[in-house]
């Protein structure tokens, strides 16, 4: 119990990043997967067909690999793309959910009936007011159970950051391990990550029953 | 007056509407008849801005009209085939949204309208009602109120008589024949004949063109 008290303080300290990295990929990746998924089904090719590259490359290689590039790749190119450990992890993580998250608003777009747009069209309503009341919110209803997986995965995913050399709380718990000869920490550590992700399928639940009022 | 002069239209190689002229008098209705396949969805789309035509020339009173213009004016209203609620708003805040956004009326302003909408289309108690908890007659109802609360000069319907039992028919009928009374022009596509016999003032027949 001493020695639990003892490892608790750096491995909240590294709870602190993990949550970090979260919160702000997933302020980042949202609102930019859903632009990205308006791109997707643009009528312009260019835009589409580059579009679709960049999601085939974020889905099609690991994100471990991404952050070794974002963070040792760039500067190669330039110089004035040297990124300091934390936002390059940032850029890494928000290119990945961005790719995934509009993979699934695309999808949810998707399946919109064509006559919800009709109507808004002879009623006059603009192309972002029906996107933002009528189009969006039925988009949020149908793809909140998809993203809410994704929500979860990175929560664990946010462990990667360890290659670049972050103190997220899974390399708080293997050095303690390694220090220490013992499995404790990251039995605390599988804790702690099951604690944060029980809290987020609550939040999830929420939400979701936030928006069972329509069918 | 809404006047169609020359309109042709046609998806790839097959023409639909050929040289079409056609007037419709204030105050008046046109039922557009006929098999399906013969176009009368076509046209009505084409009225509406939702397709756009390959040659000819719409008028509104006279006056050449784009229904596809992006003006906040809603010179044509449109009640769908399947009704195309909003599945997400209450009954009054379908019909309010547009009002509000576009024509920039006020809320109270909006819902005061919608609801004496309402009242005239015996809908009073659905107001806070979704989508979802209405009959397929009461949606079309709600989708009528819709289009009117964006006071249109022309009323359009698609097949409003396809999903009804015929007791649903003869109140649409009546609906209609009421909007008629206080002086709306509508537009009404339909393939029940005895319908638009009952209703029309002018009946235009299409035939789907030999191929």
């Amino acid at each position: 119990m001493t020695y639990i008290l003892e490892i608790l303080p750096s491995l909240l300290a590294g709870v602190k990043l993990t949550l970090a990295v979260f919160a702000w990929t997933l302020v980042g990746a949202l609102p930019l997967g859903l632009l990205v998924a308006l791109g997707l089904l643009s009528r312009w090719h260019p835009l589409r067909a580059s579009l679709h590259c960049y999601v085939w490359l974020m889905r099609g290689t690991p994100l471990l690999l991404q952050l070794i590039f974002v963070f040792y790749g760039l500067p190669i190119l330039a110089s004035w793309l040297t990124l300091p450990r934390y936002e390059a992890a940032l850029v890494a993580f928000i290119l990945n959910y961005t790719a995934y998250f509009a993979e699934i608003f695309r999808g949810g777009l998707q399946a919109i009936d064509q006559g919800q747009y009709e109507s808004a069209r002879v009623l006059r309503l603009t192309y972002w007011q029906t996107i933002s009341r009528i189009v969006a919110p039925q988009v949020i209803k149908i793809v909140l159970p998809a993203v809410g997986n994704e929500v979860i995965n990175l929560v664990k995913d946010s462990s990667l950051v360890y290659v670049i050399g972050l103190g997220d709380l899974l390399r708080a718990g293997n050095i303690a391990t390694a220090r220490d000869v013992t499995l404790v920490p990251l039995l605390l550590v599988g804790l702690i990550y099951l604690v944060l992700t029980a809290l987020l399928t609550l939040i999830l639940n929420k939400v979701e029953q936030r928006f069972s009022y329509w069918r | 007056m809404l006047e169609l002069r020359n309109i042709n239209k046609s998806f790839g190689s097959r023409q639909i509407i050929t040289d079409l002229n056609l007037q419709v008098e204030d105050g008046s209705i046109l039922c557009i008849v006929g098999e399906s396949g013969g176009g009368k969805t076509t046209l009505l789309r084409c009225i509406s801005g939702l397709e756009t035509i390959d040659s000819g020339q719409l008028l509104v009173d006279g006056r050449p009209f784009d229904p596809q213009a992006t003006t906040s004016e809603a010179v044509i209203g449109v009640v769908f085939q399947d009704y195309n609620l909003f599945p997400h708003l209450t009954v009054l805040e379908n019909i309010t949204l547009a009002p509000h956004l576009v024509l920039k009326q006020d809320m109270p302003t909006a819902q005061k309208a919608a609801r004496t909408l309402l009242t005239q289309l015996s809908l009073a108690d659905k107001a806070d009602l979704y989508p979802y908890q209405l009959s397929g007659g009461q949606k079309q109802r709600v989708a009528i109120a819709r289009a009117l609360a964006m006071k249109p000069q022309f009323l359009c319907y698609d097949e409003p008589t396809s999903a009804l039992d015929p007791t649903l028919s003869q109140a649409v009928k009546e609906i209609i024949l009421s909007l008629k009374a206080q002086g709306m022009t509508q537009i009404v596509v339909t393939h029940d004949w005895d319908f638009a016999a009952a209703i029309a003032d002018q009946t235009l027949t299409v035939t789907p063109v030999q191929a």
